[in-house]
């Protein structure tokens, strides 16, 4: 079926209004040869049809809350999200609505942006935030053009931490493709217990951006202050990538004196999705706001003197700017920028505390517990939010297997990203795991220590 | 339109003031751009720069533009105050708003006030 | 930190959730640790506040209901936004995404456990290769310009793999949308500007001249922003091949071409699709969008890793298995994980499903016929420059002889007669620019109330010009202040001053 409200009727007499007698003559500006291709499609379906096939597809599939106990983290993350959230995000006045071009019918939008940017700021101890990227991890790829931009292509260098998401650091990579730069520290065969002054080394006078991830992809937590005063005595600038969950607990990025602090706010109220869409945030100073890619809300005033918000600073943006432009970005995430801040507006700052606290408590229970079993181990000393990487006594991918078997979904296996670490999981638990849901994969990996 | 006759104009809107080698944008740039929001100098003191380099980038409200020296020579001074006060680029063009300072500055192709005027003009046209 | 107290001559219309918060009160509450507990992080590893607000569960919902209504949208009224597609969202869509094994299931999962996903996802790139003509598709890129970005680089990458490193020139037509130079600009390549001629085709003249040996490609819009159909496609093309370029279509326009052309077989090299603008995924007020890239048989091996494949062939009896490649000479990966899946894939293949091939070639059909229809009842009283048979969209000039009304003026008094003002001031080389698509969900009455509303609207521009200036003025708010915005750079709100944290 198709959703054209037109009858043959209605038709036929636009057409003669046009000046044409069919349809088809509307094309005759495209090649005859090539015009009206026979597709080769599945028969088109009604409503009810198209339903029950969509519904066969996912049931191929197991997922994370029905069929399947899982520990996987690496960057998506399984949190609840309060009903109100969808509830929000289905009002068609919000998501069939187009980018808030048209201020005076676009409050709604334009506001719950502004709202967006706040809490995220507050969140990350910044000043500003623009009203989002792709992703985590494009965000962070536009972090380096942010840097890139500030010192005008002059600096040719970026440091980055192995310890970044593997595949934010082949993100950036691709981004940077054109760019000319130089990449150091990036080695995942350097020692991952050095900690993260050893990526002073790598900063000169030549160095535009540091970037390291908070907690790091390890789960570890450190305090990058000092890091930061030096990549800020050689004039580069610092972006922390950080997961948001954490930062409910942990000390600000902006108090450490970050420049940036980007990440995924997927675990704010945006499901898993099989990977996307997600919601990369961007926060910084505002000294550098005129570098920052994407679109950005500001407050004002109408006519009627009403309080209203606005897209402003648009200049900077791709359709003035055009091939001067810092980056192509067109969209946002601007429904995801509502739900995440739906997200920590309904649980506000007691409902936040406690998930974190969850998070905390319960990923710790499981470190202590899995750290118990015969050949099983803690990789890393250091403090840790909700992720983790637990020593296996065989590859992580057998473990896995027989996680798997049992219906666990193991942690992710770290083998494929760092060749020293072919024996470990990187775990995640969140405040959806209970109890009796870790003591299972205790009860499972028990199992494999006993093979 | 104003345009003072001690300076001269380029085609792409700069003047030069060849008695103490300073650069900016004219009267009828800015107007064209109207309310502007954001200017950062592309240049360090002691550059050499080329007639037609970018030397500055402006945003204003809904447009932006880039701005090419009239004039080479070495840059001897940059108007290191006006990142904090783009709007003075509105009010004062010719006076607060120069951009950079050049030395030796031989110029490129360049119009005298009454001539850039009428370009003006005919462009308004 | 900002001051929120606004002064006092401001009229707060709706508070934001900062100032709606009030110390104590508490919204969805998380339930008890069934753990034993764990000390937390040493005290320096701590936050030493949250400023975060405090509202209980009935304040957010009416908050942002208030929030909602100040929304013009799809589903309230006619949207005839130039460039935009702004269609009608199908509602099955926003249930089909949200199929709990869909929406629960993580990017890291065992393939063996998301069949279900990687089936949708290989089906789907064989869809729009069917639909595009086209070799390979990539359903990475997260929207239209990720997307566009991703076929520049691809294009860089294959000029680079046969050693030919001078060809960083790209031809962009003089009407093209802002994205197609910025992608290339973040590549660091150089933009060469191709005008257009009369008839809103690509001057065949300036393009020979522009041809040579230093071209990476050309990157054109077909139809073009100004609605055309380009009558030498097939000049323009060879042109530009012939010098050793490749062609980037920009796939924004696609609504006007399914059922009817396929850019693979006009000869494209690369084309991203909207999967929000032609294949219904709401646009959500400004994303997420979705931006898959079709590539021809020379750029396969070039495509984002990874891609969805077969990787056991099934039977009789047992079904395939589908799992993931990395393609030769990748560019690499554009974002994390697989690309818009639930938001965008999800949606657009339950809308291919429904529409079939006739269906998809009804739909492109209509598209047309709604455009050329309105600009045929608009051509008497606004004057359109490129005056021929238009695809999906058609430029006006949003001026009259002896008024000073200008195309903003009457995109703002469309407000009052209730329908979404069409693009202005795009594409740039129309003056005074109204660029209208009615996309093939409007029904005749909508289309025709709208014409009647522009016909109005220009007599009002001769006898009420003030009406039209001051304009809209029955809408929940007025014209903005965007130098105010622009210079005070107010862009976050705060906690009220004296808001006790600690509590």
């Amino acid at each position: 079926m198709t959703y054209i409200p037109i009858s043959p009727k209605e038709r036929d007499e636009m057409l003669k209004i046009i000046g044409v007698g069919t349809l088809d003559e509307l094309f005759d500006a495209v090649p005859k040869k090539h015009r009206f291709p026979k597709l080769n499609l599945p028969q088109a379906l009604s409503e009810m049809e198209a339903l029950a096939l969509l519904g066969e597809l996912a049931a191929g599939n197991e997922n994370v809350r029905e069929h399947m106990i899982s520990f996987l983290g690496a960057g998506a993350y399984n949190h609840y999200i309060p009903a109100v959230v969808d509830h929000i995000l289905r009002r068609g006045e919000f998501y069939t609505a187009y980018t808030p071009y048209q201020p005076e019918i676009s409050q709604g939008t334009l506001q719950s942006i502004f709202e967006y940017q706040s809490l995220m700021a507050n969140l990350t101890g910044m000043e500003v935030s623009n009203a989002s990227h792709y992703d985590g991890a494009t965000a962070a790829a536009e972090a380096v053009s942010l840097a890139h931009a500030q010192f005008r292509g002059k600096r040719k260098k970026i440091v980055m931490s192995p310890t970044v998401n593997p595949q934010y650091r082949a993100v950036i990579r691709t981004y940077t493709q054109g760019m000319g730069l130089e990449e150091a520290g990036d080695d995942p065969t350097a020692d991952l217990e050095a900690g993260p002054e050893f990526l002073t080394q790598f900063i000169d006078d030549n160095t535009s951006l540091v970037i390291v991830q908070y907690p790091d992809f390890f789960g570890r937590i450190y305090d990058y202050a000092k890091l930061i005063d030096a990549a800020h005595a050689k004039g580069a600038l610092v972006c922390v990538v950080a997961n948001p969950t954490a930062l409910i607990m942990l000390k600000t990025p902006g108090e450490m004196g970050a420049d940036i602090v980007v990440g995924d706010a997927q675990p704010f109220g945006i499901p898993l999705w099989y990977g996307g869409p997600y919601l990369g945030f961007f926060t910084t100073k505002k000294s550098f706001v005129h570098k920052m890619a994407g679109r950005l809300v500001g407050e004002t005033v109408d006519a009627r003197g009403q309080r209203a918000y606005v897209l402003t600073l648009t200049a900077r943006e791709q359709h003035i700017k055009r091939e001067r432009a810092t980056s192509n970005i067109c969209t946002n995430q601007g429904l995801l920028a509502l739900a995440s801040a739906v997200y920590m507006s309904v649980l506000g700052k007691s409902g936040l505390q406690e998930v974190a606290e969850l998070c905390y408590q319960k990923a710790h229970y499981a470190a202590a517990e899995l750290s118990k079993i015969d050949g099983f181990g803690l990789c890393f000393s250091e403090p840790f939010f909700h992720e983790f990487v637990l020593c296996c006594p065989k590859p992580a991918g057998e473990v896995n297997q027989h996680l798997l078997e049992n219906g666990i979904i193991g942690g992710y296996d770290l083998g494929e990203d760092y060749p020293a670490l072919k024996d470990h999981l990187l775990i995640a638990v969140t405040e959806m795991n209970s109890r009796e849901e870790i003591d299972t994969l205790l009860e499972a990996l028990k199992e494999v220590s006993h093979d | 339109m104003n345009a003072p006759s001690n300076l001269k104009y380029s085609k792409s809107d700069e003047w030069f003031d060849p008695s103490s080698g300073a650069v900016g944008l004219s009267d009828y740039a800015q107007s064209q751009l109207s309310d502007i929001v954001f200017v950062e100098i592309l240049v360090d003191e002691g550059e050499t720069v080329e007639v037609g380099k970018a030397i500055a980038s402006v945003e204003s409200v809904k447009a932006s533009a880039e701005i090419f020296s009239p004039a080479a020579g070495k840059v001897i001074s940059v108007n290191k105050g006006l990142s904090e006060k783009p709007e003075t680029l509105n009010s004062d063009p010719y006076g607060a708003g120069w951009m950079i300072k050049v030395e030796g500055g031989t110029t490129g192709d360049v119009m005298e006030s009454a001539a850039y005027v009428k370009y003006c003009e005919e462009r308004t046209h | 930190m900002t001051d929120i107290s606004v002064s006092q001559n401001v009229k707060i219309v709706e508070p934001t959730v900062y100032e709606l918060s009030s110390v104590g009160r508490r919204g969805v509450a998380m339930p008890a640790s069934d753990v034993p507990e764990t000390a937390l992080p040493e005290k320096t590893l701590l936050r030493t506040s949250l400023p975060m607000p405090e509202l209980a569960e009935v304040d957010v919902i009416r908050h942002y209901m208030h929030l909602s209504r100040f929304n013009y949208s799809v589903d309230g009224g006619f949207y005839p936004l130039g460039s935009c597609t702004m269609k009608y969202n199908p509602k099955i869509n926003e249930d089909t995404c949200r199929l709990p094994r869909f929406i629960y299931t993580h990017p890291l999962q065992p393939i063996e456990t998301v069949q279900g996903n990687l089936a949708l996802m290989y089906e789907m790139q064989e869809w729009l290769k069917e639909i595009s003509g086209f070799a390979g598709v990539t359903l990475q890129p997260a929207a239209g310009a990720h997307g566009e970005f991703t076929g520049v680089l691809m294009m860089a990458a294959y000029h680079k793999s046969r050693g030919d490193a001078r060809r960083t020139k790209m031809l962009i037509p003089d009407a093209a949308h802002g994205t197609n130079p910025a992608s290339v600009g973040m590549l660091g390549m150089s933009v060469a500007t191709i005008p257009s001629d009369a008839r809103g085709n690509v001057d065949l003249e300036a393009l020979e001249t522009a041809c040579d040996d230093t071209v990476a490609g050309m990157m054109l819009t077909n139809p073009n922003t100004l609605g055309m159909f380009d009558e030498n496609i097939e000049k323009v093309i060879k042109l530009v091949k012939d010098c050793g370029g490749l062609m980037y279509g920009d796939g924004a326009n696609l609504n006007a071409l399914l059922g009817i052309v396929r850019p693979g077989d006009l000869g494209f090299d690369v084309m991203h699709f909207n999967l929000h603008k032609t294949f219904s995924v709401p646009h959500g007020g400004g994303g997420p969008g979705s931006g898959p890239v079709g590539v021809s048989q020379r750029l396969v091996d070039f495509l984002p890793s990874p891609l969805v494949t077969i990787v056991e062939e099934g039977d009789d009896e047992a079904a395939p298995l589908y799992g993931f490649f990395t393609p030769k000479q990748t560019i690499g990966r554009m974002k994390a994980f697989h690309g818009h899946f639930g938001g965008g894939l999800v949606r657009s293949y339950t809308y291919i499903a429904m529409h079939g091939a006739e269906g998809l070639k009804d739909v492109s059909q209509y598209a047309v016929l709604n455009a050329n229809y309105l600009q045929a009842r608009l051509r008497k009283t606004y004057k359109i420059p490129y005056d021929r048979i238009c695809m999906h969209e058609f430029v006006a000039e949003g001026q009259f002889e002896g008024s000073d009304v200008r195309a903003l003026d009457i995109a703002k008094r469309l407000m009052d007669y209730d329908f979404h003002p069409p693009t202005n001031y795009f594409p740039l080389i129309v003056h005074e620019a109204l660029m209208i698509e009615p996309t093939e969900t409007e029904n005749k009455d909508t289309l025709d109330a709208f014409a009647d509303a522009l016909i109005k609207i220009a007599e009002e521009s001769l006898l009420q010009p003030e009406l039209l200036h001051s304009a809209p003025h029955i809408t929940p708010f007025g014209r903005m202040d965007e130098v105010k915005a622009a210079r005070e750079l107010v862009l976050c709100c705060w906690l009220p001053e004296g808001y006790d944290l600690e509590k």
